[in-house]
């Protein structure tokens, strides 16, 4: 079933009784070539990319709870390829471009919004630290814009620009950056992957990977066993406790990250803001709320909630940005479980087992990845060679120490990031 | 969340700041290899429950243990680092 804007019509003026389940819901057959454990964003587009690239369709993604019900739907939606690290700035730029074609390829509306992403700068340090890193995303074929202060009180004049401890110095604009709605991006892989042939089996726990003479041959579930010739980890949250069924330890930390939502309010943010000093960032949904968050709680928790200390935190940033953003009211805040690497930046790779990937380490910034990882962990399924823009996310870069992709600079070393 | 510092006793956790986990207190030596020492530096059980972790008292400056849940937040044990024998 195809949509477009006629049948919106058609089916408002029929009672909207045409609308049909968009996936099958099958049980799991005994065997399939790939099996992806996690129904998130990136387990989904995996699973979209292994069908449409690569012709794979007998796949299985398998989800302990339901389509989309973890971080791909608890995140602030921020799209943005603004990376300067050769490794990361290529991947990026990829995913950004996979998003810019999203809708179109997958024939759903993800809201994509390029509204554009501005950080702020408030040294003559973080200036020039911007203009490096504009230099860097141009170089790498994507766009930046270095904003004076008045280039940024022109795209958003209620911000406090004379603020006597951070004053504004100006703005690193990457306008091709925005938001997208985050249910939608889920529900679209799935859609373009069960149209293609791929069995999405929701309420299926793994609790087991099956391994013999050093390689993978399929999974223990809730649902029984399922046979499988590749199997793929992408269960970003929980990657240590699957890893671990395979005998694995990965170099990852679960942390918190909280964000916000206030009340719906009018349109008052251009696109997204992020705050250069104590980390802060926002932008306003759709539905006119205003969606905020700042920096990881900084101690290791599953809990999926935060504490006080860093609510305080992100409410001070905000009030010392925008005191504006007072007058609103918070409707609601939640904590995400987040994979830290030491580095900061993802894994995109094969492991020790022959026939077993694992695709996690997104830190708090999987949303943007969604396409990009999809993408390049069904180029390396499928081919057994890494996709050239996510070439450099490999798991042994931590024991060699080769090609660490350190974003923040502060060192190659877990609770850094 | 609050932290029971053995010198100081029962504070919030504003102050004290977050070290790790307690497997630093496990260096291994300098010959171990490489496996040895990545596993030291970077991998991590990173448990779903009970674990233990290194917490700084900023105020007095104790190295703390401290045995907590990691789904819970519930904190069931702490001790100075420097007592920690296993």
């Amino acid at each position: 079933m195809g949509y477009s804007g006629f049948k919106v019509i058609k089916e408002g003026l029929f009672g909207q009784k045409g609308w049909k389940p968009v996936w099958r819901d099958p049980d799991p057959k005994a065997e399939y070539d790939v099996v992806i454990i996690g129904g998130g964003g990136h387990g989904l587009s995996t699973a979209y990319y292994l069908a449409k690239e690569h012709g794979i369709t007998n796949v299985a993604v398998l989800e302990k709870g339901y389509l989309g019900g973890g971080n791909v739907g608890r995140n602030t939606t921020i799209v943005r390829a603004n990376y300067m690290l050769p490794g990361n700035s290529e991947f990026y730029s990829h995913s950004l471009k996979l998003w810019e074609g999203m809708e179109q390829d997958l024939n759903y509306n993800t809201m994509m919004s390029q509204r554009g992403v501005m950080m702020l700068c408030h040294s003559d340090g973080q200036r020039d630290y911007f203009a490096r890193r504009g230099n860097s995303m141009v170089n790498q074929g994507d766009d930046a814009e270095l904003l004076d202060v008045e280039g940024v009180r022109r795209e958003a004049p209620f911000l406090d620009f004379d603020n006597v401890r951070f004053p504004i110095y100006g703005g690193l604009m990457h306008r091709r950056g925005g938001t997208a709605r985050h249910d939608a991006v889920a529900w679209g892989y799935a859609r373009g992957a069960d149209q293609r042939g791929v069995d999405l089996i929701q309420n299926c726990e793994v609790t087991g990977i099956d391994i013999a003479g050093g390689k993978v041959t399929g999974v223990q579930t809730s649902r029984g066993a399922i046979r499988a010739k590749k199997v793929a980890i992408v269960t970003a949250g929980r990657s240590g406790q699957v890893a671990a069924m395979a005998g694995m330890r990965l170099p990852i930390e679960s942390h918190i990250l909280q964000a916000f939502v206030s009340e719906g309010l009018k349109p008052i943010m251009p696109g997204v803001i992020s705050f250069g000093m104590g980390h802060f960032y926002i932008s306003q949904s759709d539905k006119g709320g205003l969606v905020f968050g700042g920096d990881l709680d900084f101690y290791s928790s599953y809990a999926a909630r935060g504490n006080l200390p860093m609510k305080e935190h992100v409410m001070e940033a905000a009030m010392t940005l925008m005191p504006v953003i007072g007058k609103a009211k918070v409707l609601r805040s939640w904590g995400g479980i987040m994979d830290m690497t030491p580095d900061g930046s993802p894994i995109i790779d094969k492991t020790d087992t022959e026939g077993l990937f694992i695709d996690c380490g997104w830190c708090y910034g999987g949303f943007k990845a969604v396409p990009g990882s999809g993408f390049s962990f069904a180029h390396l399924m499928a081919t057994g060679n890494h996709h050239a823009p996510a070439a450099r996310y490999r798991l042994d870069r931590f024991r060699t120490g080769r090609g660490l992709m350190d974003e923040e600079g502060t060192g190659s070393q877990h609770n850094l990031h | 969340m609050r932290i029971t510092c053995p010198l100081c006793g029962e504070r919030d956790r504003r102050e004290f700041t977050y070290q790790g986990d307690a497997l630093a207190l496990h260096r291994p030596a300098p010959d171990a290899g490489d496996a040895a020492w990545d596993d030291y530096l970077h991998n991590r059980e990173n448990p779903a429950g009970d674990t233990r972790d290194l917490w700084y008292h900023d105020p007095c400056g104790a190295w703390i243990a401290v045995n907590r849940n990691t789904i819970t937040h519930a904190v069931t044990h702490t001790a100075l680092a420097s007592k920690v024998t296993s």
